[in-house]
């Protein structure tokens, strides 16, 4: 269990500069120059190369690189002209297009993207598990049938397309809700909820076939094994064969599928983020990629393997505290 | 004879017909079978695989119910007569409040028989309230009162355990012990021990016959093995094809048997006291084996991570033209053994020496020209052969790897196949077109494709039939002429090790505890584990 824990500490250490060397890397590879950008169309070179100072562009990429490490691990000093201003670790510095700090910056718009992730997760499990044991029961007759057309519908239905149509029928044909804008959660809980309630079914409608599908095949895998056989042999109430023994089984291997999922959901995530134009994470990294904003993306990037990693420990943990055949090493 | 004896009838079954399917394609798996059990008796069920002798045993507790199977006759517990309860015409209700309560049933498989999430003692709590409405706390104190009684040790506290963490044996004791939390009338037990050791099989034998005595409860025994029903039934039913082909008293029936199939099915059993009819003169030794020792990595908990020694420095000859049996239980390292013999892993140490020339530690680049002298043939037929190729090209291919031809390779395979006993015109079949025993034949057959100087046998008959088996053995005894193999036979089965071997190694815990002549094992072993191995044997009356 230590043990484990630590490889996956170090794993995560790697894998994390891996990933932001590569952010580094296409940075310096794509022709974009991000000080243009902030500086504006009228920019002489001379300002232009003030610029660059400043966001530090002027230095070798691999210094750049070596600088952000260093940020993180202690913290930097930002000079611009005769003031300095520490940044203390873990530092991801300042963003090139608004100058506020990227950590601030992610901060204010984690909840936002947890909100729409942690909602949407337990809305399309419930409705994905109900689905798929309901398909598993009436195995190959109309409602399985109905279920798969509609369950495999929604898997082929961009995020963009199913969320347009969401907005227009319930905002507004039939103007049942107003168009979302997000309230946070501290301020109104109501509001909250009614305003996710859209977004959460545009990725449920996507995400919830994977697990009709994998809860339909469960089902009807554990219940054509030997101890399904015994439970009934020994009249226990088709009720709880069903509801004890048989889903137990097939729910478990759902675990790890949500962790391996976990990033294509992210994905998902930002489209509905940028569609329902929801201040999240997924928000930012689109903007802050069409800005070439270097530290911003480099946060992000850092912030969404951090996530990955932890969702799959935390899937593997739940796995094995699940199933005590389990052990991690 | 039912009913004498012992006790008044607990069950009749009158005329049971079971049939799958519908339409031009009805298969009567059950057909007409009538017998009676008598409390405290035990009434043995025996036939090949498809006999429907399971088919009968899942009958009586309605359990074909929904699957599509048409089920007629009458199952009446509690006898034919004013009191009795016919199982077929009950509803799905009705059957529930029977099944566990008045009629219970334990499987072959115990691994698998047994919910993998859940405390063994939670799941005959479960069983024992649906039955008896008794609370939490009393039925979690009658689960341990059940396994204590089928001889758990410590039962309070195994009852926490969940069924990975028992053997196969205490498996079996625990479904045992979920079948006596109602005080069922009768115990339906559907080849209770034949995933189990030798050793154990006796146990659970004998724990079943004490129960038997002490509550008089009545035994169904299903089993393909005439030795178990020999040793645990009063009677015993004979089934063939469906139909109950000889039924009386066990040790009349498998004395004098009145039915050509049961006579034909005694003469193919093994006899573990039967001595083989020719001798082989031992030749000089092929294959020497010295200290040999294989290590596997057990996953670790924590930093520590100790290795479990599947092959524990085993030193022994193979000798030209002679079959070798290796015998012993499972976890005994038999597979291990030979699979580091056929060089398809590495020992942890020690040598192996192959007609003259060491094999440990040869690069791949130099075993492969050695590889075609030694070949394997596999327990499990079907998945030792590429369900997706024909099996003319199953036994061509190591031809071809071997740059023969492909006419020639395609020629060769169609003769072995007929030297096998397949018909050559089905080459271009599909294994799954074929039965367990000819698919068996196909493995011969590849195996024999390059004319090895040593064929490894790893369990080639436990999957089959008893007279499939006695064709196989054969088969392999008419090659071992006709080619000269040098044959290593590995078996749980120490009567199938006594019929094909000349010497025999026994094994237990990766050590060699006993290497000798056949005759000279079975008739006067040295070795007090081997003592105990053939006393645990059940032996036909």
């Amino acid at each position: 269990m230590t043990l484990y824990l630590l490889r996956r500490l170090g794993s995560l250490l790697v894998l994390l500069v891996v990933m932001t060397a590569v952010v580094y890397g296409i940075f310096y590879a794509i022709p974009a120059d991000p000080a243009v950008l902030v500086c504006g169309k009228g920019c002489d070179g001379a300002q232009l190369a003030v610029v660059h100072h400043k966001l530090g562009l002027d230095q070798p990429v691999t210094t750049q690189y070596w600088h952000f490490l260093e940020g993180l691990v202690v913290g930097r000093d930002y000079s611009s002209g005769p003031d300095v201003t520490h940044c203390a670790a873990p530092c991801l510095g300042y963003s090139f297009q608004t100058d506020l700090p990227v950590l601030s910056l992610i901060a204010q718009r984690l909840p936002v993207s947890l909100s729409l992730t942690a909602g949407a997760v337990v809305l399309w499990t419930i409705t994905g598990v109900s689905l798929g044991l309901v398909s598993a029961l009436r195995e190959k007759r109309l409602t399985d049938r109905l279920i798969t057309v509609f369950v495999l519908g929604g898997l082929g239905t961009p995020v963009f397309v199913s969320g347009l149509l969401l907005l227009m029928v319930f905002c507004g044909w039939l103007q049942w809700l107003d168009f979302p804008v997000y309230v946070p959660l501290t301020e109104d809980p109501v509001a909250w909820a009614q305003n996710l309630i859209l977004p959460w079914l545009t990725l449920t409608i996507l995400q919830s076939a994977i697990f009709t599908r994998l809860t339909r095949t469960g089902m009807l895998e554990t219940l054509s094994e030997d101890h399904i056989r015994t439970f009934r042999a020994y009249g226990l109430p088709e009720r709880r064969v069903v509801g004890r023994h048989a889903l137990r089984g097939a729910l478990t291997p759902l675990i790890s599928i949500n962790a391996v999922e976990f990033g294509v959901v992210l994905v998902n995530a930002m489209l509905t983020e940028t569609l329902f134009g929801l201040p999240g994470i997924g928000q930012l990294i689109v903007q802050s990629s069409n800005n070439v904003d270097l530290p911003v993306v480099a946060g992000l990037t850092l912030t969404a393997g951090l996530a990955v990693v932890l969702a799959n420990t935390v899937a593997d943990l739940l796995y094995a505290a699940v199933d005590r055949r389990v052990v991690l090493a | 004879m039912t009913g004498e004896g012992s006790g008044g009838v607990v069950l009749s079954v009158r005329d049971l017909t079971v049939e799958f399917g519908s339409g031009d394609g009805v298969l009567r798996a059950v057909d007409g079978v009538s017998f009676d059990l008598a409390a405290g008796s035990a009434l043995g069920v025996v036939g090949e695989s498809g006999s429907g002798k399971s088919t009968t045993a899942l009958a009586l507790l309605g359990l074909h119910r929904r699957t599509g199977a048409r089920v007629t006759g009458r199952i009446l517990l509690g006898g034919d007569g004013p009191e009795g309860v016919d199982v077929n015409a009950l509803d799905d209700e009705a059957v529930r409040g029977v099944r566990g309560r008045r009629i219970a049933m334990i499987f072959q498989d115990p691994m698998s028989a047994l919910d993998p999430y859940y405390r063994i003692g939670d799941q005959i709590a479960e069983v024992y309230r649906a039955h008896s409405g008794a609370g939490r706390k009393a039925a979690w104190a009658r689960a341990v009162e059940v396994l204590d009684r089928v001889g758990i040790p410590d039962a309070a506290r195994r009852a926490r355990a969940r069924p990975h963490e028992f053997s196969g044996g205490m498996r079996q004791r625990a479904l045992i012990a979920m079948a006596l939390a109602c005080e069922p009338e009768i115990l339906v037990a559907d080849e209770p021990t034949s995933a189990l050791d030798v050793t154990v099989q006796a146990q659970i034998l004998d724990l079943l016959d004490g129960l038997r005595a002490d509550t008089g409860m009545a035994l169904l025994l299903v089993t393909h093995d005439l030795g178990v029903v020999s040793r645990s039934a009063d009677e015993v039913l004979v089934m063939h094809r469906g139909r109950a082909v000889e039924r009386g008293p066990v040790h009349e029936v498998l004395r004098a048997p009145a039915q050509p199939y049961t006579r034909s099915l005694l003469e193919a059993v093994p006899r573990l006291d039967a001595p083989r009819a020719a001798r082989r003169e031992p030749g000089e030794p092929l294959l020497t084996v010295t200290d040999l020792t294989r290590e596997f990595r057990r996953p670790g908990r924590g930093l520590r991570r100790d290795a479990a020694r599947a092959v524990d420095g085993v030193s022994l000859d193979v000798r030209r033209g002679e079959t070798l049996g290796v015998v012993g239980e499972s976890g005994s390292g038999k597979t291990t053994l030979v699979r580091m013999m056929v060089g398809l892993l590495a020992p942890t140490s020690g040598r192996i020496v192959f007609d003259g020339r060491e094999i440990t530690g040869l690069p791949e680049k130099r075993l492969r020209p050695i590889r075609r002298d030694l070949q394997m043939v596999f327990q499990d037929p079907m998945s030792s052969l590429n369900p997706r190729h024909t099996v003319g090209d199953s036994i061509a291919d190591p031809l071809r790897v071997r740059g023969v031809p492909d006419g020639e390779a395609r020629r060769t395979a169609r003769e072995l196949m007929e030297r096998v006993g397949l018909d050559p015109a089905r080459h271009d079949r599909y294994p799954h077109e074929f039965s367990g025993g000819q698919r068996q034949r196909m493995g011969i057959a590849r195996a024999l494709s390059l004319r090895p100087t040593l064929l490894v046998c790893d369990e080639p008959v436990s999957a089959l039939d008893v007279s499939t088996q006695a064709q196989i053995l054969e088969l392999l005894r008419d090659v071992q002429e006709d080619y000269g193999l040098t044959i290593v036979f590995v078996s749980h089965d120490l009567a199938v090790i006594r019929q094909v071997s000349d010497r025999v190694a026994v094994l237990r815990g990766g050590e060699l505890v006993e290497l000798a002549d056949v005759d000279e094992l079975y008739e006067s072993p040295r070795h007090e584990y081997t003592r105990t191995l053939l006393a645990a044997v059940p032996v036909l009356a």
